[in-house]
């Protein structure tokens, strides 16, 4: 096959100066909100996405996947130098991280963390080249029922992997599909809920949507109780591995990276399920499982391999079906449509400089990190200095002008108050914002492929049942609910994800 | 009601609020067949559910009761905040992005509780300047730096 013509392609677009400035910009802004605790990449791509609207296409596409995975591997350096993981899925890598750290060992569990990243990083981009194609091509062959029945499975997985109440999951999916209603019907121009006025004929925003629900409301949050951050960072010396540490991540790096390109497919942030996944895996196989939760550097090796091989394979399900794995790719939809191009199987047909060019700089901007991170450690570590009195701030007003330079719109600013307020209240009663933001981007898709298809039917609904792919999916989507609900499962999941407390 | 599932009840009326609303206005539109769906059909499909779930919430919050607290509320950070953002939309036309940006900043900068009176118009002048960096001078938005409210 021509793989080695795209690959090519994509080289040839990814290389471009332009792209390159913006690849690496992306990773340094990734890497910085990696660091800072109290914003992260969600919010930050949701606040530059108006930013990117000048850009060509590829650009603004790779420089905003460059600050998510720029972002999975800034937040491992605060992990474990200050115990304070800038990523939820860096929460992992602070357990035994810092350990090291703390017996001045920060250099090599560093070190690791970069290694064992780059090595997935590539990894995944691998996968991501060997898998998208074909994958796409099936995805093509999909009509309006299997359309539906795979936004079905997308959501339910949101719910399955969120974490908390299935069921207040549930709602908060309904939620979202709701707000997506707002706005001109699409089939037959009927303005919904609108209430008149004029500015929401063409829907909710979904930056507002999302600035207000991760930002705004992650900024609250913190400010209930403000603590003084402890930025006691004794200096790092000495990266380099041993002959005998080298020895030691080998294997967890692989079995890291295995694991995280599978579980990041999965829709719903199996980056997170993959570091910790990976954790419990290199527990159970280790011969010395004591030394786990004491500074052991197979912990820090699989977890951080997971997470970013799960950063690079999570764009598989968008580039190939047009569904979003989780809140960032939900944002990564809407870059999409921004830039005139709808997201799904035909973007590799259609566009394949930007897919190749988009695939090839991921590969680049890991390159990137590995260089950026050992050198810089003390500037990141400054980073950490930073007062949130500034930082926050600073994040509600280019959340202010950012939603409002996308359309000159005062109203998408306003939605910003609602949705921050909205979900303030709907955090702090235990509901996760993560499947709100993906119910209302796949609304309109969902509310579309049901339509089509029951004309199709002539509005027998068995045809969700009768054509055979459509089946298997509702079937999946049915036990992976199931799996979300079951007691005795959701206590084991509970297990996993409290060690992130 | 037990105390311990006030979370849950809470979180389960907002959700039946929200769904009861969008399903009741979208009982006014064209509601239609499976075959020929209107504008209502799927709204009205989703509200009630989302009222169902939202039953559901509530319901296992009585009956099981697990969650906690609802714990503090920063009401002055919620109304500065907000307030700021709120302020940002209305008067950036009018008074122009300097203006709104550094007031916006101000009121955010004072929802922190650590922040002196001092450091506020700092932060929020250097604020507005990144701002005006970043965005006029980078990105040319096309906004006027001082606005027709103050006579310019």
């Amino acid at each position: 096959m021509d793989l080695l013509g795209n690959l090519a392609l994509g080289l040839s677009t990814a290389l471009t100066p332009e792209n390159l400035l913006w690849c690496f910009v992306g990773v340094l802004l990734g890497t910085l909100v990696g660091v800072l605790p109290g914003i992260g990449p969600t919010a930050t791509i949701a606040m530059l996405l108006p930013i990117t609207f000048s850009f060509e296409p590829v650009t603004a596409l790779i420089m905003l996947a460059g600050i998510y995975y720029g972002a999975q591997y800034g937040g491992s350096t605060t992990a474990i130098l200050l115990n304070l993981p800038g990523e939820s899925s860096s929460a992992v890598t602070a357990i035994d991280g810092h350990e090291m750290a703390k017996r001045g060992r920060a250099g090599p569990a560093l070190a690791t963390a970069a290694i064992g990243s780059f090595v997935a990083g590539t990894v995944g981009t691998l996968v991501l080249v060997l898998f998208a194609p074909p994958l796409a091509r099936t995805a093509l062959q999909f009509g309006p029922p299997e359309n539906f029945s795979l936004v079905v499975l997308g959501l339910v997985f949101s719910i399955a992997l969120a974490r908390g109440s299935a069921i207040k999951a549930l709602a908060m999916v309904m939620l979202g599909l709701l707000f997506g209603t707002v706005g001109a019907d699409l089939a037959t121009a009927t303005p919904r809920f609108t209430f008149g006025i004029r500015e929401l004929f063409s829907g909710i925003n979904f930056v507002s949507v999302a600035v207000g629900m991760f930002g705004i409301a992650e900024i609250l949050r913190n400010l209930e109780n403000e603590r003084t951050r402890s930025t006691v960072v004794q200096a790092v010396k000495g990266l380099m591995l041993t002959r005998a540490d080298a020895r030691r991540i080998v294997a967890p790096v692989l079995r890291g990276t295995a694991l995280g390109s599978v579980l990041g497919v999965l829709p719903g942030g199996g980056h997170i399920l993959a570091s910790f996944a990976s954790y419990s895996v290199e527990k159970r196989v280790s011969k010395r499982p004591e030394t786990f939760g004491h500074g052991a550097i197979e912990g820090v090796a699989g977890p951080e391999s997971a997470n970013n091989a799960a950063a690079q394979t999570s764009f598989i399900p968008l580039l190939t079906l047009g569904l979003p794995a989780h809140p960032v790719m939900a944002l990564m939809v809407g870059a999409f449509i921004i830039q005139g191009i709808t997201p799904g199987p035909n973007v590799i047909r259609e566009e394949p400089a930007l897919f190749w060019g988009l695939i090839v700089s991921m590969w680049i901007g890991n390159l990137f990190l590995v260089m950026l991170n050992l050198p810089l450690i003390g500037i990141w570590v400054r980073m950490i200095r930073i007062r949130y009195n500034v930082l926050f701030p600073a994040i509600v007003v280019f959340a202010a002008i950012g939603t409002l330079s996308l359309a000159l719109n005062p109203f998408d600013v306003y939605a910003i108050a609602f949705f921050g307020i909205l979900g303030y209240a709907l955090i702090k009663l235990g509901c996760e914002p993560a499947p709100l933001l993906l119910g209302f981007v796949l609304g309109p898709l969902l509310e579309q492929h049901l339509r089509r298809a029951l004309t199709i039917s002539q509005g027998d609904p068995s045809v969700f049942i009768t054509r055979p792919i459509s089946l298997v999916l509702l079937i999946a989507a049915a036990l992976a609910l199931l799996f979300a609900v079951l007691p005795s499962i959701r206590r084991k999941r509970e297990v996993v994800f409290q060690e992130e407390e | 009601m037990q105390q311990r599932a006030i979370r849950d009840v809470l979180a389960g009326l907002i959700f039946v609020a929200f769904g009861a609303a969008f399903a009741i206005t979208a009982a006014s539109y064209e509601v239609g067949s499976a075959l020929r769906m209107g504008p209502g059909y799927f709204p009205i499909m989703v509200g009630g559910l989302t009222v169902f779930f939202g039953v559901l919430v509530i319901a296992k919050g009585i009956l099981v009761g697990e969650s906690g607290e609802v714990g503090e509320i920063p009401w002055r950070a919620i109304a500065l905040v907000l307030g700021a953002v709120l302020f940002f939309g209305f008067t950036v036309r009018g008074l122009g992005l300097v203006p709104a940006i550094f007031v916006t900043a101000l009121m955010s900068s004072f929802a922190s509780r650590t922040t002196t009176l001092k450091a506020g118009p700092l932060i929020a002048a250097g604020l507005t300047i990144l701002c005006v960096l970043v965005f006029v001078v980078a990105l040319r938005l096309r906004l006027p730096l001082f606005g027709p409210w103050l006579g310019a």
